[in-house]
């Protein structure tokens, strides 16, 4: 799950990391507040789920409270597009009204977990900003990197051999020894599945300060994280995929005309692939899981008819848990109730198969049922196209 | 010949009692696996279905003599259930447990560093060698023995794959799904070392997906060491760029993830690389030289 900056450093706040003073608000009236308060020039910045936010038109430099308001007043309400939007871009509905700091040089500190350790590992670099990922493939020994145990956390040492690789003057470099220590700490104590502070910023008076924050939280810990669950917006989501993920339906809405719905991940993905091979484009990907419920298969058929691209339907379940009885009995039942107009391509094998394309058979509705993988991409494409 | 399980394989159940635990270890033993014992904390010394159930693995090693142990145990304590299996010695441990958050993970994977347990999982289908054992979630009619070994980070391409095999007439020696989630047991380089050194197994058939570095690491491995034929597919080849936030993630594994890259990589390894999912089975059958009907 995806968290606002201010949300991500309102909790790194909590572990100790320094951050640049402000508050966030959905009001201009109250960015001049903000602004006057802070007493100096602040920075006006968009509360999306996305980078890039700056070359969109959505951080903009204000010396006086009055500008301040000008630039909420333009930002809040506005549709930003990013490189990470899509086209379609994502509607500011809060303004994080922040102070300026005199920047010295622009650092990168991150933790993540890496499959291959299998544990959570600190990166870290003396030069931040936008271009890391550049930076990283050019020269990667400009990366510092640690893994470290969670129970144990970063060690001192550990975060010390990191730090002797920033170039940080003295004082600067024991605040970066702690803050990499504390960072580590948060994204334990978070379950945290991504923590990035880019840039963090050497101050002109040696201090640090974390000017953007990213926190992405592990999905399958949230049960024991209550108070974090609050933190979901619904806003930054397609409301058809806040629907799916309310039915636990994995679902994420693309650009082309057949819909589909498949149960498994790799399954999903192979189905999009092979519509493509057969010259179609899918309209969303749609994992129902191993062990979906009649009623889970019902709401799945339900988000795919309300999506208005959809041309066509194009069903492709190996039945493992989900049985192919069940299946059909929950897609029969779904068009019934939705009055299906789409024309209805589906292909099933394993677990009960026989029993589900006769519950198919005997249903009377308009059903083209397919023979393997490609019989049935090619089925759902050239429907789609009449 | 085959990998990791078969008809001699003692198998306990954590979880047994629950409602997948259950329907599952009654699905494996009509396959015909040796389901020796059921693990349920509290539920010491009661029988489910015929099967005694232990309060501890410890006690269900020493009571029945298991040497394998199927988790259907609930996320939250799935990774204290994979940890307590191998303190108690179970050499091969199969979580099928979905959704256990990675931290978790990262602790029983620690854990299992210092034991000599093999782990396959969590979020997986399991392990099956068909007509002997099958340990796990997957739909036992479709398979059949035979000399093809399946590694595969997903569940149904994993069984999309094996149908397409039968259908063709070509068995399975042992089908593999290592899950795939960020922290996992037994990798795809390891399925291949274990399939290169059976002798049952004439062709391996590798399923990938987009995301993470494993794929190019069992393809330098396939380089060095595997003289058996390969066949590989990339699931997710026209999946668009995700909208990833950050950059921590690309910079740590080194990679993108991405499906042209990895294709490239199994390619320059000598894997038959599908391009289409419907030509799994088929290219096994032209690299083995078997006449399909």
């Amino acid at each position: 799950m995806n968290i606002h900056e201010y949300q991500a450093k309102q909790l790194l706040r909590d572990f100790g990391v320094p951050l640049p003073r402000g508050r966030v608000t959905d009001q201009p009236v109250e960015a001049a507040q903000i602004a006057a308060e802070l007493g100096k020039p602040v920075v006006v910045k968009a509360q999306i789920h996305a980078g890039g936010r700056g070359q969109g038109g959505g951080v903009k430099l204000a010396s006086t409270p009055a500008e301040a308001e000008q630039w909420a007043s333009k930002i809040l309400g506005m549709t930003l597009v990013t490189r990470q939007t899509g086209p379609e871009g994502r509607l500011v509905r809060r303004v994080l009204v922040e102070e300026t700091l005199p920047i010295e040089r622009e650092l990168y500190m991150a933790i993540a977990v890496d499959r291959a350790a299998g544990q959570p590992v600190v990166i870290a670099a003396a030069s931040g900003g936008m271009e890391i990922e550049e930076i990283a493939a050019r020269d990667p020994q400009a990366l510092r990197r640690e893994a470290f145990d969670p129970d144990r956390g970063l060690l001192a040492f550990q975060a010390r051999r990191m730090v002797e690789g920033l170039k940080l003057p003295a004082p600067a470099s024991i605040s970066a020894v702690g803050l990499l220590m504390a960072l580590a700490k948060a994204f334990v104590a978070l379950d945290a599945a991504l923590l990035e502070i880019n840039p963090l910023a050497l101050l002109s008076d040696n201090r640090l300060a974390a000017l953007d924050a990213k926190v992405r939280l592990d999905d399958n810990a949230l049960f024991r994280h209550p108070d974090l669950k609050l933190l979901r917006d619904l806003n930054e989501e397609s409301p058809l995929e806040v629907e799916a993920s309310r039915h636990n339906l994995n679902y994420i809405k693309l650009d082309g005309n057949v819909g589909c719905m498949v149960n498994g991940a790799g399954l999903a993905m192979a189905t999009m692939d092979i519509i493509q091979y057969a010259g179609g484009r899918p309209a969303n990907f749609l994992d129902v899981g191993g062990g979906a419920s009649r009623d889970q298969v019902r709401s799945a058929f339900e988000i795919l008819v309300r999506d208005p691209s959809v041309r066509a339907i194009l069903i492709n379940i190996f039945g493992g848990i989900l049985r192919c009885d069940t299946l059909a009995d929950g897609v029969v039942e779904a068009a019934r109730i939705t009055g299906l107009k789409l024309p209805l391509v589906i292909r099933m094998e394993g677990t009960n198969v026989e029993r589900g394309r006769e519950i198919l058979r005997n249903s009377g509705l308009p059903i083209t049922v397919a023979e393997g993988l490609r019989d049935a991409a090619e089925k759902a494409v050239a429907a789609a196209r009449t | 010949m085959s990998i990791l399980v078969n008809r001699n394989t003692r198998v306990l159940v954590q979880g047994i009692t629950g409602r997948e635990g259950s329907f599952h270890a009654r699905q494996c033993r009509e396959y015909g696996t040796q389901i020796v014992a059921g693990v349920t904390p509290g539920k010491a010394g009661t029988t489910h279905e015929g099967t005694p159930v232990f309060g501890s693995v410890a006690a269900a090693v020493e009571a029945t003599g298991a040497n394998a142990s199927l988790i259907f145990v609930p996320p939250p304590f799935a990774a204290d259930a994979i940890m307590e299996a191998a303190d108690a010695g179970v050499p091969l441990i199969v979580c099928i447990t979905e959704g256990i958050p990675t931290l978790d993970m990262t602790r029983a994977w620690e854990f299992l560093r210092h034991t000599g347990s093999r782990l396959i999982g969590p979020n997986c289908p399991g392990i099956i060698t068909p007509g002997e054992a099958k340990l796990g979630i997957m739909p036992g009619s479709i398979h059949k023995p035979g000399p093809v070994g399946i590694v595969s980070r997903s569940g149904t391409l994993t069984y999309e794959a094996v149908h397409q095999l039968t259908q063709l007439g070509l068995g399975q020696s042992t089908a593999i799904g290592i899950g795939g989630d960020p922290i996992i047991g037994t990798t795809h380089r390891d399925a291949f070392e274990l399939f290169q050194a059976d002798p049952a197994t004439e062709a391996i058939v590798m399923i990938g997906e987009i995301g993470g570095t494993a794929e190019e690491e069992a393809a330098d491995y396939i380089r060095q060491h595997v003289r058996k034929p390969v066949i590989g597919f990339i699931a997710g080849q026209t999946a668009p760029p995700g909208r990833r936030m950050g950059h921590a993630g690309a910079i740590i594994s080194g990679g993108t993830g991405g499906a042209a890259g990895k294709m490239a990589a199994l390619d320059s390894a000598g894997v038959h690389v599908c391009r289409s999912p419907a030509e799994i089975g088929a290219s096994v059958a032209q690299v083995l030289g078997v006449s399909t009907r």
